[in-house]
């Protein structure tokens, strides 16, 4: 049952440049433990010592933001479209490519 | 000379240079300056402080600059009074207002900010700068970005005041105005300052930037002689004034120049958009995000940047927050400039009318030293006032048409002095 996730830029040097990686899973916690068997590294990324989802990375499915639904254990299904996108300063989440190039010194 | 170590991550504290860097690379958190303090206690005290210029480049040691000021040389060191007759309304028995109302030269907090934020940019090399706002910072970054010779794109909600965007169209910036709410400008901004190189002043400049806030707390201690107050009740929009205001009392502290007065930190939003205040009364993890609909739009940001980090600086300081409806806030600006002579903005009565109802409620004591953060200036958010505060009286040019009118208005009205 594979689900599309979506990479944000600045993690796509872990994913050999893939934007998207189709994943495994029945939860989004799931599907991030299979991403880490993918491709290790990205896990730390995104959460901290404890496993938890870091502060300011938001994961969307279907565009709802996980944290409004069920966590990490929300589910997901097959077709589900999985994005994992880095909040910006100033609050709003924001497409993933802006976000990089002005934290990677593009201002 | 500089004072300023480097950047640090807010959440797991990598270091960066001094750059334009505003989001850790490693995990996405936001990131702040780091000053050598040991450093800054050689030259800053409170014998050096007497001596200089009543701005707030006095506390030039703990802003993020490495040469000198470019702009806003008279910002800041506003006024800072004993609110005798809205403490008697209210009933307590020590009540100041920190009045940013009259700050210099755009009438609200932000000259703060933008004096520093573009004090940065011009350090850095930026010759344009930007920024994505609900009206206040808009104007200020219009004005000082004029007086330092800048090119300015300012982009905001296309609803605002009007006194907002004539405010800013005066000193001749590019003003965009976005058909949608102050977030959905600020996403699209986030996407232009990746693109263009500008310095967007609350984005990628934004850990130098906020820094500017801390001076409204620094001028509240030295304008009690050096000492804080109990409790402070400050508007939240993105919510970072409060932490900043949190961070400065703290320095003082750790430098030596107040002792812990054990400062309750109170935020204030409208009902209409009061992300902060629901995570802080449900003491809950996350700020959940709302769409604004309140008359107080500089403070209707329904995804604040610095909500998180808010909530925790109230929270850590054992203070607590409340809202104030649309009806709420005209009252208490028009209680405000009733008893203590003051025309704030919308934004100025949240503050008045969610103090007033702590208080009532008893979270804040009625015994204690209370301050109340004025941020912005009412001749700017007229539109709410019209219809609510009658008119002048009409008068024939004669004596006798005045002297009708006199006997009803004598009849009306009572000076409080008598």
């Amino acid at each position: 049952m594979p689900v599309t996730v979506r990479i944000p830029t600045p993690l796509q040097r872990i994913t050999s440049g893939k934007g998207e990686v189709p994943c495994d899973g029945a939860t989004i916690s799931e599907l991030l433990a299979d991403l880490e068997r993918k491709h290790p590294g990205v896990k730390e990324r995104i959460c901290d010592e404890q496993g938890k989802l870091r502060r300011f990375v938001n994961v969307f499915v279907n565009e709802e933001d996980i944290r409004f639904l069920q966590g990490d254990q929300t589910p997901v299904k097959d077709g589900d479209e999985v994005s994992i996108i880095p909040a910006i300063a100033g609050g709003a989440p924001a497409a993933a490519t802006p976000m990089v190039a002005a934290s990677e010194g593009g201002a | 000379m500089s004072y300023v170590l480097g950047l640090k991550c807010r959440e797991c504290g990598r270091l960066y240079p001094k750059d334009v860097i505003f989001v850790c690379e490693y995990c996405f958190g936001s990131v702040e300056v780091d000053y050598d303090y040991d450093a800054i206690r050689k030259t800053f005290t409170k014998a050096a402080l007497a001596t200089r210029p009543k701005s707030l480049w006095r506390y030039r040691e703990l802003l993020p600059i490495d040469g000198e000021p470019r702009v806003g040389h008279a910002s800041g060191f506003t006024p800072f009074f004993k609110a005798e007759a809205l403490g008697k309304v209210l009933g307590v028995r020590e009540l100041y207002i920190k009045d940013d109302s009259v700050s210099h030269p755009t009438l609200s907090f932000k000259d703060r900010v933008v004096s520093v934020a573009l004090t940065k940019a011009m350090e850095f090399g930026f010759d344009t700068v930007a920024c994505a706002s609900t009206g206040n910072l808009a104007n200020s970054v219009s004005a000082l970005g004029a007086r330092a010779g800048l090119r300015r794109f300012i982009f905001i909600p296309a609803d605002l005041e009007a006194g907002k965007v004539v405010s800013s169209l005066i000193y001749k910036p590019t003003v965009v105005a976005v058909e949608g709410t102050y977030d959905e400008v600020n996403r699209l901004c986030a996407e232009i300052g990746a693109k263009y190189n500008w310095a967007f002043v609350n984005i990628n400049i934004r850990p130098y930037y906020a820094e500017g806030s801390k001076t409204y707390g620094y001028e509240i201690a030295e304008q009690l002689g050096w000492r804080a107050p109990q409790h402070i009740v400050i508007p939240a929009a993105g919510g970072s004034l409060i932490t900043k205001i949190a961070k400065s009392l703290k320095e003082l502290k750790m430098l030596g120049f107040i002792s812990d007065a054990g400062t309750r930190l109170y935020a204030a939003q409208a009902t209409g958009c009061a992300p902060i205040v629901t995570t802080i009364k449900e003491r809950a993890d996350i700020v959940r995000p709302v769409k604004p609909n309140t008359i107080a739009k500089s403070l209707a940001i329904g995804n604040p940047a610095d909500g998180y980090y808010a909530t925790k600086a109230v929270l850590e300081s054992g203070g607590a927050a409340e809202s104030a409806s649309d009806d709420e806030i005209v009252e208490a600006m028009q209680l405000l400039a009733q008893t203590e002579g003051i025309f704030t903005e919308t934004a100025g009565g949240v503050t008045v009318a969610a103090a007033r109802k702590l208080i009532e409620q008893g979270v804040i004591p009625r015994d204690e030293s209370i301050v109340l953060a004025i941020t912005g200036n009412g001749l700017k958010t007229q539109e709410p006032l019209m219809n609510r505060l009658g008119a002048p009286t009409r008068i024939k040019p004669t004596l006798s048409s005045f002297e009708q009118q006199l006997q009803e208005t004598l009849a009306a009205c009572q000076p409080r002095s008598a």
